[in-house]
């Protein structure tokens, strides 16, 4: 079955379903990349060409206006900076606290680990709302605070359950006991050993949490109402949806160089906001599926 | 014999303090995230009671009048309360019968020969997943907008009429349902993908010697080869039937197709933070809560019984 026949020793039947097959693939790609494309070469055409919806293959004429009104915006470098911040204090964060309970709770030798486990997964499937999360969150002085963002979100059950199966199958048991009998504790051992030996799955993690902060606006729309603490999502939702509803655009610095190349802005923003994670998420591509696998273990 | 029964027990007991004891480092390491929990999933559930109460700041959780089931009754004899209920069905059935395309994607790619083909087209199809939904709307928006979207220029090319995507109320599920399957077919195709390097390749060979084509060879080795991760990916897709995701369908909407678009966790937060109907917005999550929570755990037993796995 490895060694590759020729093509054309193979039944025809076999024939015209690799066909199909490559075709179904070549068809797929088209339609993943053409969107981005897209964006990509509006980003730099004229805005002539972008605002009277021309089909682009490549980019008509070449200004990089949209991306200096990017650079010289200050909401959008405030919103820039900020999900930098979110993004970078959040995984921080995330990794800090799930990594060390995720191997916890791997330990069989560990008592009351499983009822731990249990009150952990439970919130996965149901918690106490909008509202209620939000009196808390007021109780304890986070609305309106740039903690709000970092703390929410930043422990996952989902994220916590990946290291414990990650730990319990790739760490052995005989490894925890002959380091302990040489007077390695489980402070040292947690060190020494289980961060080094998970660095893929920690990769992983570190991906997904990264990608949710820089991604989500969900939890900024909902507790910050000071506009220079919005992370670049929120700045995004204000530049692409408001044009739709003309009315809402009143915003003084937005409005006037703003609307005579909305697209084209629109355009070069989108760019600015992805293109850190499409720089990376191709180089740890051969961690997902080892993540995914972990995952589908349940927990 | 009582008394052999007892004293393992209370041994069992010792030795368990002792061991706690020992891991005292282990508990430490379970203690930030499990204070996050608490702080951030526990305390919250004890605020559920105000969906039971009249809401004011001065009284605060316990201090405000108990109403019973008012805020139900409310809710299930609003005029409100069958739209969304039906619009959340609509869009969470119809994500559900897209299930499938994931795994006859996988199945496609797994059987194109050239490994490097195939990893080029793994990387591209992940891409649109690491799209946020905020792009993504606004790419929906500006594409099919009226005047300056391509996709218009591209239809009326074609000798089509324009259309006006985004304020056709009969459009608007099939645009959310399909750019969500444009975000998520490769990176949903990944598990499946997994689970067939997983297939024995003795299973194909002795198919082939008996002369099945390949076609053959994906539907009775293949397929099976990945039948319990399908299993258990529809289980996981049951179980949040009455979850359709805030995010994107809040960011879908509009005056014009709020018929269609507004979903039980849109019309919660609306009710909640817009107009301050506390008590009411909890009812409405609450309520949403209860029946995947049931719906997750009837789907579960199911599965056992007939499989003998499940979630948990």
């Amino acid at each position: 079955m490895h060694k590759r026949r020729r093509f054309r020793n193979r039944p025809l039947g076999d024939r015209i379903l690799d066909i199909f097959l490559y075709a179904v693939a070549i068809f797929a790609i088209v339609l993943s990349i053409y969107p981005v494309y897209f964006v990509l070469v509006a980003s730099v055409s004229s805005s002539t060409a972008v605002n009277s919806g021309h089909f682009l293959l490549w980019p008509e004429g070449f200004h990089l206006s949209g991306y200096q009104f990017v650079l010289e915006n200050k909401k959008i470098l405030t919103g820039y900076y900020n999900t930098v911040l979110y993004t970078l204090a959040g995984t921080a964060l995330g990794l800090a606290f799930c990594i060390p309970a995720g191997y916890a709770l791997s330990r069989r030798d560990l008592p009351a680990r499983n009822l731990i486990m249990k009150l952990m997964i439970f919130t996965m499937y149901f918690s106490g709302g909008l509202i209620p999360t939000y009196f808390v969150a007021k109780d304890l002085n986070l609305v309106n605070s740039r903690w709000s963002v970092i703390l929410m979100g930043c422990v996952s059950v989902y994220n916590i359950i990946l290291i414990r199966s990650f730990c319990e199958s790739s760490l052995s048991e005989e490894l925890l006991n002959a380091t302990k009998i040489d007077g390695c504790g489980n402070g040292r051992f947690f060190f020494r050993f289980v961060i080094p030996l998970s660095k893929a799955i920690i990769a992983v993690i570190a991906l997904y949490v990264a990608v949710g902060y820089w991604n989500s606006y969900y939890h900024a729309m909902i507790y910050l109402s000071d506009d220079t603490k919005y992370p670049l999502q929120l700045i995004l939702r204000q530049l692409l949806m408001t044009s739709n509803n003309t009315a809402e655009i009143q915003d003084g610095e937005l409005a006037g160089e703003y609307l005579k190349q909305v697209q084209v802005v629109k355009y070069a923003v989108i760019v600015v906001a992805t293109a850190p994670i499409m720089c990376v998420y191709p180089f740890l591509q051969k961690y997902f599926v080892q993540g995914v696998m972990i995952g589908s273990v349940k927990g | 014999m009582g008394k052999s029964k007892t004293n393992p027990k209370g041994l069992e007991l010792k030795k368990k303090m002792r061991l706690a004891r020992q891991n005292w480092a282990l508990y430490l390491m379970l203690f930030p995230a499990v204070v996050m929990i608490v702080i951030f999933c526990y305390v919250p559930m004890y605020g559920i009671q105000i969906a039971f109460r009249d809401f004011n700041f001065a009284g605060g959780i316990l201090g405000s009048k108990w109403v019973g089931l008012k805020w139900f009754r409310y809710l299930f004899n609003s005029a409100q309360f069958w739209p969304i209920v039906r619009n959340t069905l609509v869009i969470s059935f119809y994500s559900l019968l897209t299930f499938p395309i994931p795994i006859v994607f996988a199945l496609i790619l797994h059987n194109i020969n050239s490994t490097r083909f195939k990893r080029i087209t793994q990387t591209i199809t992940y891409l649109p997943h690491f799209i946020s939904v905020v792009v993504v709307v606004g790419m929906i928006y500006t594409f099919t907008s009226y005047n300056s979207g391509w996709i218009n220029t591209l239809i009326e090319a074609l000798g089509g009429q324009r259309i006006n995507f985004m304020a056709e109320p009969d459009l608007y599920v099939h645009i959310y349902i399909w750019t969500g399957v444009w975000q998520e077919v490769g990176w949903g195709a990944i598990i499946y993908m997994a689970a067939l390097t997983n297939s024995d390749p003795e299973l194909h060979e002795a198919a082939m010697i008996d002369g099945a084509n390949k076609l053959q060879r994906i539907i009775h080795v293949d397929l099976p080869a990945i039948a319990s991760t399908v299993l258990i990916m529809l289980v996981l897709r049951c179980g949040s039937i009455m979850s359709v995701g805030f995010d994107k369908s809040f960011l879908m909407q509009n005056n014009l197709n709020l018929s269609v678009s507004e979903v039980i966790s849109t019309y919660s937060y609306k009710m909640g933070l817009q107009n301050s109907k506390y008590s009411f917005s909890t009812a409405v999550s609450l309520f949403n809560n209860v029946i995947n929570f049931t719906f997750l755990t009837v789907v579960n037993s199911i599965t056992r019984k007939l499989s003998g796995s499940g979630l948990w």
